[in-house]
């Protein structure tokens, strides 16, 4: 047979999969943003004086300079809607009852990307400002969804 | 050949740990903000970054060099990352070299790191995607086969024994004893306890490998004028050279690695050597099984075929020997964070020839050292000779 | 300066560590489904691995004839000249007796995984495959060693229609 044709009698595709887990540990700084968010319920970052930045998620380290940060601030809760969408599909690409609007909401100079509740769609806009809504401290367990979403002020 | 002369003034790493709490981008920062400490730089003087980070599978982080750029302070600079499995480690180096080489930049910081622990439950399940998916993984192999199988050819061909290739493990978890960041140094570790360790898949037993690992190692390298002007013991990167050689790993002599004998003769040849053997002071070859080293040691020109393991019993490998063989302590001793492993073997010859290796010193002041690093699937060899 | 420094970063952790829950973390698992073209080459082994027979391919110029078959010779990067339909023997060119299997559990009876030197093809060239029928402790380099098939109805196109390699009986 000629090489370079496909034989007809061949499989053409095998399928198969990637069986991967992780366990992340959130690291020296993921520890204490993220028991401060489960503990107390408030929004930490970490400021580097050299480059006058304050990293929120915080970090141990300024990206710019190298330096390490110990400087931890409160960025307090409520921020500014910076941009946001509308998702209308679910992962497998089925349609979603009513969209879910996802948000990234300004703190220091980073910020959150989270979900907006108490919201309609055309009641969003850029440059509002949003306050975080936690879960009741019973149900956090150190995880962004221990905010459970952001809503208007 | 128009390539500049490129030095490594500066190094920093982290210990080697089975399980790090930092994350990848953590570990990263941590050896890079080192790196510049020792040399007194700052990110202002880094004009370019190449950083080597493994199988993007065993963190579930697409793009997984670019994730930690910013922790090896890639921030608004050129960037570039490069992977070749285990032998990233010597590889990416190679990358800084020439991007410095070639005249392009001044200073490059090089960052290797890696976090294999995250992968649950173990990281050894990840090493199934290195198998071809339609030929070879219906057969649900492990990783532990391929190097059971090239060990067993290798000892069979030339007729070395379990006693004789256990020297490696022996020698290098002594000599990690003296390294501050190793993982499984050990000084009292003797031939029986190599020998009556489990079976894993024989004639591989558990202390015949090195252990899953998290760490990141980092150096700075500048040309010449800049290097002269940072510190006064420069370490000058004297040949480089890489190979490959096919994937399909069943179709090749397994008793011998070609493709390390290729990359170490453009090495040699860059550098002007002409009888390995004498000219090179102290060897870091990889060693992620103890046969590998000796194996490689081989294929580096610096044993015949099948003597290797005479260099371990006549003591010319101890540190006090006539060529030193991973005074470091190696991937068996210090650990094995697959990217990382290599760049710690380059840090090492930095410290080594600079005559800041504290415990681990070769005597004599050694002025010129190899390291070499090999991955993926028995494929790729890297090779640096660094010299003072 | 090893030599100078006292204290090297990195914290290391214990899996009592997490249980206690003194650091938090989270897990993930991704879902990677894949569904991967057999190609050419690859697609021509599994027909004829269908049909109880091992194929390779023929390289004139290089001299070589190579298993499992590609469409292009990787040494003198030309289209290869033929598929070449080869024995289904073979000689154990290195093996390994594994008591762990691919996700760390360990097992009594040792798993044979072995690399063999197929008949037909250039020395040195062969496949992965299984030892199996035979006593672990008499496995040998340079045994010579039969492919045991599945029965034709059960075979699917997979390197599994071979169930594992025994060893041919020396008359």
């Amino acid at each position: 047979m000629a090489l370079l044709n496909r034989d007809p009698n061949s499989p053409v595709v095998w399928n198969g999969e990637l069986p991967i887990t992780n366990r992340y540990t959130y690291g020296l700084a993921g520890e204490k943003f993220f028991r401060t968010l489960k503990d107390e319920g408030r929004i930490l970052g970490t400021h580097c004086p050299h480059c006058d930045q304050t990293y929120v998620p915080a970090a141990i380290f300024c990206e710019r300079c190298l330096a390490k940060l110990d400087d931890w601030v409160d960025v307090g809760t409520s921020g500014e809607v910076n941009t946001f969408t509308f998702l209308q599909v679910n992962l497998n690409g089925s349609p979603l009852e009513k969209p879910e609007i996802i948000a990234f909401v300004r703190f220091g100079d980073g910020g959150l990307i989270h979900r907006l509740g108490e919201i309609t769609p055309d009641q969003v806009e850029i440059g509002m400002m949003v306050q975080a809504v936690f879960k009741p401290s019973s149900e956090r367990i150190g995880s962004i969804l221990d905010i459970d979403y952001f809503k208007p002020v | 050949m128009g390539m500049r002369k490129v030095a490594v003034v500066g190094a920093g790493m982290t210990k080697f740990v089975r399980r790090a709490q930092e994350t990848p981008k953590e570990l990263s920062w941590e050896a890079a903000h080192m790196a510049l400490e020792s040399c007194e730089m700052t990110m202002d003087d880094i004009e370019a970054v190449c950083l080597g980070t493994a199988p993007d599978a065993f963190d579930g982080i697409h793009m997984n060099g670019e994730y930690l750029s910013d922790g090896a302070g890639a921030w608004r600079k050129p960037y570039m990352r490069s992977y070749v499995g285990g032998g990233t480690g010597v590889f990416v180096p190679i990358q800084g070299w020439y991007h410095i080489a070639s005249g392009l930049f001044d200073v490059v910081m090089v960052v290797a790191e890696e976090k294999m622990s995250s992968y649950y439950p173990h990281a050894q399940a990840a090493f199934l995607t290195i198998f071809d998916h339609t030929t070879e993984r219906p057969l649900k192999p492990n990783l532990l086969w391929i190097f059971a199988m090239e060990m067993n050819r290798y000892m069979t061909t030339y007729g070395i024994s379990k006693a004789d290739i256990a020297q490696v493990a022996v020698l290098h978890k002594r000599n990690a004893a003296d390294h501050p960041c190793a993982l499984l140094g050990d000084a009292d570790i003797t031939l029986d306890d190599i020998l009556k360790s489990e079976v894993l898949a024989w004639p591989v037993q558990r202390l015949d490998v090195s252990p899953v690992s998290d760490g990141a190692v980092a150096v700075i390298l500048a040309a010449e004028h800049v290097a002269k002007r940072i510190t006064d013991k420069p370490v000058w990167i004297e040949g480089v050279g890489w190979h490959l050689d096919t994937g399909y790993w069943t179709n090749r002599d397994l008793a011998y690695p070609r493709y390390v004998e290729y990359a170490a003769r453009m090495a040699y040849d860059m550098a002007g050597i002409k009888e390995p053997r004498k000219e090179i002071h102290i060897v870091e070859p990889y060693d992620p099984f103890d046969y590998k080293a000796l194996h490689h040691l081989e294929g580096l020109q610096l044993a015949e075929r099948g003597k290797a393991p005479e260099l371990y019993s006549d003591g010319t490998a101890s540190r006090t020997g006539n060529m030193p063989v991973c005074p470091s302590g190696g991937l068996l001793g210090v650990g094995n964070p697959i990217a990382a492993a290599g760049l710690m073997k380059i840090a090492e010859l930095f410290w080594q020839l600079r005559g800041e290796a504290g415990a681990r010193q070769v005597p004599g002041q050694p002025r010129r050292g190899l390291a070499q690093a090999w991955g993926d699937l028995m494929q790729v060899g890297t090779v640096v000779i660094m010299g003072r | 300066m090893t030599a100078n420094i006292k204290e090297f970063p990195g914290i290391s952790l214990n899996e009592q560590d997490f249980a206690d829950g003194k650091i938090l973390y989270n897990f993930d698992k991704l879902n990677g489904l894949y569904a991967w073209d057999t190609g050419i080459g690859i697609g021509s082994y599994l027909a004829s691995l269908k049909n109880g027979v091992i194929l390779g391919s023929h390289c004139k110029t290089c001299r070589k004839v190579v298993v499992p078959p590609r469409t292009i010779c990787e040494w003198c990067f030309r289209p290869m000249d033929e598929f070449v339909p080869l024995k289904d023997t073979g000689i154990v060119n290195t093996f390994s007796l594994c008591y762990v299997t691919w996700d760390v559990q360990r097992i009594k009876d040792p798993e044979i995984p072995a690399v063999i030197d197929i008949d037909g093809a250039s020395p040195m060239h062969g496949i992965m495959h299984m030892l199996g029928d035979v006593d672990p402790q008499e496995v040998k380099i340079g045994m010579r060693v039969q492919a045991v098939w599945k029965p034709t109805s059960e075979r699917k196109g997979s390197i599994n229609d071979i169930q594992y390699f025994k060893p041919i009986e020396e008359k």
